[in-house]
């Protein structure tokens, strides 16, 4: 029977889920690099027992740790992000030239096609590249150089690079998000890039329509259709059907489309799930109600999901890497909590439990099918 | 041989329990035993202090014979109590962040 591994990342270590198929009992582990905060945690779509992690803390700076085993143990990678060049400055929250520093990592995305390659997303917002299984860091620096650089400006988590999509059916192909500048794409493998944020409308910011200055705060693709995106921004739910090209709202009948995270379901490239959360100033969900929203239209036409979420007196975020989805038949959903609850749904969210109540406060959750 | 003291996550990180002792030159200084730790604990490495400008990260002090020493010349000689091993060099994280 196949079984699902979930990684989640907390404010305070990284914690490793099992189960088999059923997804109904739990094993969970000790705490993993326990006191630090782990952003994201990954495996590897090559290898699923090569894990990678960003290990991070205000006293003692980021350390990549990486895991051939599944996450059992661990060995310290290479943590050396250093700007390519001259970094430059971008926009402070007062509108000033801001030097570029490095500060952490956000996000680790594993190469499709090789086990040693992986990319990291990095705030202040820069893409990397590692080709030795995380040992040696490169900045893929046509992106802060795309010209638009020195106008991005932090949102208030920090100018991350929080989001970095893989095209499965082009290898020269990826996709990018940054709070708060926006999307961006490269069809060239990360060398040239350009805004993508045609029709993105963020009443405030100067000019609502502006090719950049967008706060994205996630974007989900279905790895069967590459050229269909659904972005979950600081406001408003977006979809693409031209990769990004242009973009038009979805939101439809939601209660409040602000939130952080999106996904696809595994086998439905229509259906697709948000969390909504009450606004940009209240980050909990409307009216002490969690409440999964599931779309099978690709937006506009959305049912609320309960059974078995909390319904009064609710209070937590879910953040933008903090849900993911398996394979299996049916598809499994999950999403972490700022309460350090983990829910799962083994019917495609038709029902969630609680895996676990008491973590620290999620920080990302990845799910990985296995055999 | 200088005796340093990690703190806690560090000491985890490097996979080491209790004090560390690095050898060092003639000079003992801050730096050459920041030095010293990063080739014995390459795990460390950008940890303690940046990758290249080498400046102690902010949340971190060095203590000597009970002395704050984070403020002085990486390249001052340490107390001859700490160059004899009879005292360690402390490495501290700061009370800080709530």
């Amino acid at each position: 029977m196949s079984r699902v591994r979930v990684l989640v990342g907390t404010r305070k270590g990284a914690f490793v889920l099992t189960s088999d198929g059923k997804r109904d009992a739990w094993e969970v582990s000790e705490p993993h690099f326990a006191g630090w905060e782990i952003y994201h945690i990954k495996g590897s779509p090559v290898d699923p027992d090569r894990v990678y992690a960003s290990q991070s803390s205000g006293w003692f700076g980021q350390v990549i740790p990486r895991s051939n085993d599944g996450g059992k143990t661990w060995e310290t990678a290479g943590n050396k992000f250093l700007y390519d060049g001259v970094p430059g400055t971008h926009q402070w929250y007062d509108g000033t030239a801001h030097p570029w520093e490095f500060k952490r990592v956000w996000h680790l995305e594993p190469s499709l096609t090789d086990v040693d390659e992986v990319y990291a997303g990095v705030e202040d917002a820069a893409l990397f590249r590692s080709s030795d299984g995380g040992q040696s860091w490169t900045e893929l620096s046509g992106l802060r150089g795309h010209g638009s650089g020195p106008h991005w400006q932090p949102g208030a988590g920090g100018m991350c690079l929080h989001t970095i999509l893989l095209d499965p059916s082009d290898p020269e192909r990826m996709f990018i998000a940054i709070s708060a500048a926006g999307a961006f794409r490269t069809d060239d493998g990360g060398k040239t890039w350009r805004p993508i944020n045609k029709g993105l409308r963020s009443e405030f910011i100067p000019d609502p329509a502006a090719e950049v200055g967008h706060c994205v705060h996630h974007i989900a693709m279905h790895p069967s259709r590459p050229g269909v995106l659904f972005m979950q921004k600081h406001w408003d739910v977006m979809r693409s059907d031209d990769a990004g090209d242009s973009w038009r709202e979805v939101s439809g009948n939601l209660p409040t489309d602000f939130g952080f995270a999106i996904d696809v379901h595994a086998h439905e490239p229509e259906t697709i799930f948000v969390v909504p959360i009450k606004s940009d100033s209240e980050h909990f969900p409307l009216d002490g109600q969690l409440r999964v929203y599931r779309s099978k239209t690709g937006g506009n036409e959305w049912e609320p999901l309960t059974k078995g979420l909390p319904q009064r007196n609710c209070y937590v975020n879910v953040l933008r890497d903090a849900m993911a989805v398996d394979s299996l038949d049916a598809c499994g959903v999950y999403f972490g909590t700022t309460g350090g609850q983990v829910y799962v749904s083994a019917d495609a969210g038709e029902s969630w439990k609680a895996i676990v109540q008491d973590l620290p406060g999620v920080l990302s959750v990845e799910v990985q099918t296995l055999p | 041989m200088i005796r340093v003291e990690l703190p806690a996550h560090l000491r985890t990180l490097a996979c080491v329990s209790g004090e560390v002792k690095v050898e060092v030159g003639e000079q003992a200084t801050v730096r050459a035993v920041l030095d010293a730790l990063e080739v014995d604990f390459p795990m460390l490495c950008g940890t303690i202090r940046d990758h290249v400008t080498k400046q102690r990260r902010p949340f971190l002090r060095f203590f000597a014979c009970g002395s704050d020493v984070s403020h002085e010349s990486m390249d001052a000689l340490l107390p001859e109590a700490v160059v004899r091993g009879e005292e360690p060099l402390l490495v501290i994280g700061a009370v800080a962040g709530g």
